[in-house]
């Protein structure tokens, strides 16, 4: 980890905003609180403008000449495409209502992080540049011109927003923040300015179909070892299928669940739930080409989010399947649930998604005719198709975090609290005004989950932590629950530096854990492969009852020797 | 430096009719600039909200303030997470009669431990439904003044207005409770420090007009008495493009009209469009139905991709060698 200050200090934020004017504050790009630039071979696998060697810290960001043009002439385009945009960039009357719903303030206090004033940022040029007003009155009516000085604050805080949406769920005229970012994204990249943690897994995830650069072979690989391991806990082996054709489903997850724990153990859970319901009747394969659920592309621009998402369909095409499931992943399903049908639709060679085992029929999806693996877990629960052992999650006390995107981007809240109260007996809330659609990010989405952003990922990351450890201080909560492979990572992060007790834990990790397969062994470990804590209790019982047993056998031994020689007597005496 | 600009913006505004409406002055407070002011606004709405009408809405991405539509025996919240236009009508009418997203509003405090604490804090959200709603209170109670004979529904709401039954003429409480939220909507602004730290001339200008345009009508209304059936007679003469100045209505009349003049004119360019907006904000009035009903996005275009083939002829040794199937040998 890099450089950050203990808990205690980083806690004492002051929101009180500085003497000095926004407008006029100099452009100071602090220590842990921006990204490494992009690196120019990522720039030329994807054709994105300007390659070169940079870095945010340096004086000359080795801008095109022509810069300022660039980046107004972008602007004036999406003006014109983007209602959002447009209208965002019109009607806020800052009321102030968003200010400290952001992570980012509450946990830092720069008031440039208020989403008000992130937004104003681009506003302020907008008015300078695009309105009469403006043009003629300047600072008086709250415009400024393109600077760049004004062009790294740009970078800087757009950088530092993880497009959580909270904000938008207060404002009175449902400005999006994350509309904003994801705009002012875009037009940073016309000129080359994004950050290595995004470019580097776009380029992979363009190459080799997933963020991870996990080549096909590697991820075949991969997911036989989690079959192994499977094998070393349950004693089954699954033998799950890539690359299938004619299968009825093909399944798509984040490729941080195969590359990185915990993680993983929820990939385990999926391949051990699939193997269960093989049996009931489910086809259904995995891809290594679309062998990535996530979407760096969305945190770069529109264009970018369609060229890496045009693989799901394309590959359900190849592969000949009616539909597609999801995996656990948060900004997934936000480009899933509102980009994709859109974007690269119409899905008319797929078919409305049907559960092959319960033949539920999911409406709600049948235009895009993909559904979540939670909402399939979900109905199998209900229909009663899964033979769950809930006693063997008793070592976690759990509370889950609902990820942004799923929240904010789509209401999925009662799918996945149902699978976890169904797998598992512990189960509380956090506190109701961080949990639902109030939830708070884990400060580092958006494609901010890297090492040399940690002081302000631990920031952003401090109201999720805090609304954790009043759970853990209350009621013991020992492990929290996500359905977001960056989740996975970020918040194992967020742990481990805030309320270190807690560990984090996919849903199909908990119905892996509880699912009985058939045949199974005596199950003495959890996914992780570590021994449940009571097993050691267990043995020592077991023990005491072989003696107990024997000594019983023993006894009976020699009662029976007893009744024989008893007869053997009377036979004697009858005989006499 | 907004505030004082804009203070004495407002000042200057009041002080030019009171010089200037004198005399052949009166034609010009009293006709020209109040058609030039209507004028401006009209023009200047319908062409902001044609502006939005006609930029496309490429994506339907509804912000969800509650569960979504899925399975039959899951309840979903179709208010603040609509799945049809019904339930977004619904949302739209709570967001825009009873400011619904205001009313969630939160603060947030940290105390020692560190410890975060959410605090209800409605304030805003009360303020702002009192000043939008006295507003049009005063405004339907001018309808007195443009329409002979007075329509039924002004009377009763005068009759609502002036319950209180105090004063002579009776105080009419809707002017109060404007001025007075106007007072705390600009108070906030300068007494809480993050907001008077994002608030722009643009925030305090409309709020000086709004209270001068407030002050001056309770003033003309109850201290400086002006002539009402002149000012009607001026009034009418104006709606029914007939229009006159009839003598002897004081210059207080005149700062009146020529403050709300230059807040209608001024209105279409700046931020007090929220009005037509909020109507226009994809995060409210779109169902979040993607998944069923497929949005069209006008503007589409195709992208590069790489497609399968070439990912196969990237690795398709590596494949072969671990039995992946491939599409060629």
């Amino acid at each position: 980890m890099a450089k950050v200050a203990p808990p205690e200090e980083l806690a004492k934020v002051d929101h009180t905003p500085p003497k000095k004017g926004w407008m006029d504050m100099p452009v100071e790009l602090k220590e842990g609180r921006w990204c490494y630039g992009s690196k120019p071979k990522d720039h030329e696998v994807l054709g994105l403008p300007n390659p070169r060697s940079w870095s945010p810290g340096d004086e000359d960001w080795k801008l095109p000449e022509n810069w300022q043009e660039i980046f107004l002439e972008g602007m004036r385009e999406r003006l014109d495409k983007f209602r959002s945009f447009r209208l965002f960039m019109d009607i806020c009357v800052r009321c102030g209502a968003c200010a400290d719903k952001c992570h980012f303030f509450i946990g830092s206090g720069d008031p440039k992080n208020m989403p008000v004033l992130r937004a104003e940022l681009l506003r302020s040029i907008y008015r300078g540049e695009f309105t009469t007003a403006g043009k003629i009155l300047g600072k008086l009516a709250g415009g400024r011109k393109l600077t760049y000085d004004v062009f790294k604050d740009l970078f800087y805080y757009f950088f530092q927003c993880t497009e959580c949406r909270r904000c938008s769920l207060f404002c009175p005229y449902g400005i999006d923040t994350a509309e904003v970012t994801m705009i002012g994204r875009e037009l940073l990249n016309l000129l080359g300015c994004n950050i290595d943690w995004i470019a580097g897994p776009v380029a992979n995830c363009y190459r080799t179909g997933n963020h991870l650069g996990i080549q096909p072979h590697a991820y075949h690989s991969m997911v036989e070892f989690f079959c192994e391991e499977i094998e070393e806990i349950t004693g089954i082996l699954p033998e799950p299928s890539l690359n299938r054709k004619g299968a009825e489903i093909l399944f798509i997850t984040p490729s941080g669940d195969i590359f990185a724990d915990p993680g993983t153990f929820t990939a385990m859970g999926y391949l051990m739930l699939f193997h269960y319901l093989e049996g009931l009747g489910l086809d259904i394969t995995w891809s290594t080409y679309a062998s990535e659920g996530g979407n760096f592309g969305s945190f770069t621009s529109h264009e970018m989010m369609k060229r890496l998402n045009s693989k799901m369909y394309a590959e359900a095409k190849r592969l000949g399947v009616k539909y597609i499931i999801g995996g656990e992943c948060g900004h997934m399903w936000r480009v899933c649930n509102q980009y994709m049908d859109t974007m690269t639709g119409p899905a008319d060679f797929l078919e409305v998604p049907k559960s092959p085992i319960t033949g539920t029929v999911f409406e709600n999806a049948k235009s895009h005719k993909m559904i979540h693996i939670c909402e399939f877990t979900a109905d199998l629960i209900k229909h009663g198709k899964l033979n769950l052992d809930l006693s063997r999650n008793d070592q976690y006390k759990l509370t889950f975090h609902d990820s942004c995107n799923p929240a904010r981007g789509m209401g999925f809240f009662e799918e996945p609290r149902y699978v976890i109260q169904n797998v598992a007996n512990n189960f509380n809330e956090m506190p109701i005004d961080t949990i639902r659609e109030q939830t708070f990010c884990c400060g580092s989405g958006s494609g901010l989950n890297t090492d040399e952003f940690m002081d302000m990922r631990m920031r952003g990351a401090f109201p999720r932590a805090n609304a954790l450890q009043y759970v853990h201080d209350k009621h013991d909560v020992n492990a929290m629950a996500c359905i977001c492979a960056i989740d996975r990572a970020t918040l194992t992060t967020l742990c481990e530096y805030w309320v270190p007790e807690v560990e984090v834990i996919g849903i199909h990790e908990l119905v892996g854990n509880a699912l009985i397969l058939e045949g199974e062994k005596k199950r003495t470990m959890n996914l992780r492969a570590e021994e449940f804590p009571w097993v050691e209790e267990e043995e020592v019982e077991e023990a005491a009852a072989e003696v107990i047993l024997e000594a019983a056998e023993e006894g009976v031994e020699e009662a029976a020797a007893e009744v024989a020689d008893e007869e053997a007597a009377g036979e004697a005496e009858g005989e006499e | 430096m907004g505030i004082w600009v804009s203070f004495f913006a407002v000042i200057a505004l009041v002080v030019i009719p009171l010089v200037g409406a004198q005399g052949g002055g009166q034609y010009f407070f009293g006709i020209f600039i109040p058609y030039v002011a209507v004028l401006t606004f009209i023009i200047g709405f319908i062409y902001r909200v044609v502006q939005w009408a006609k930029t496309p809405v490429p994506f339907k991405i509804p912000t969800t303030g509650g569960q979504m539509k899925s399975f039959s025996w899951i309840k979903p919240n179709p208010i603040d997470n609509p799945s049809s236009t019904g339930g977004v009508i619904v949302r739209m009418a709570l967001e825009v009669f009873a400011f619904r997203s205001l009313f969630r509003n939160t603060r947030i405090e940290l105390r020692d431990g560190p410890k975060l604490d959410y605090g209800s804090n409605k304030w805003l959200w009360v303020a702002a439904l009192a000043f939008h709603y006295a507003f049009l209170v005063v405004f339907i109670r001018h309808f007195r003044l443009f329409m002979e004979p007075v329509p039924f529904f002004v009377g009763a709401l005068e009759s609502v207005d002036g319950f209180v039954e105090v004063g002579l003429p009776r105080l009419m409480i809707s002017g109060v409770v404007l001025l007075l939220a106007a007072l705390y909507l600009f108070l906030r602004r300068v007494a809480v420090p993050q907001l008077r730290y994002i608030s722009l001339a643009a925030d305090y200008f409309p709020l000086f007009l709004i209270i001068g345009l407030a002050t001056s009508g309770i003033l003309m209304r109850y201290f400086i008495r002006v002539d009402i059936t002149s000012v009607k007679e001026l009034v009418i003469g104006l709606v029914s493009f007939h229009p006159t100045i009839p003598k002897g209505i004081g210059v207080i009349f005149y700062i009146h009209l020529f403050l709300l003049s230059v807040l209608i004119a001024y209105f279409p360019f700046s931020k007090l469009m929220h009005a037509g907006g909020v109507f226009f904000s994809p995060t409210r009035n779109m169902p979040n139905d993607n998944r069923a009903r497929r949005h069209i996005n006008p503007w589409n275009y195709p992208v590069k991709v790489h497609t399968y083939a070439e990912y196969e002829d990237d690795f398709r040794e590596k494949m072969i060698e671990v039995g992946l199937p491939v599409e060629k040998e």
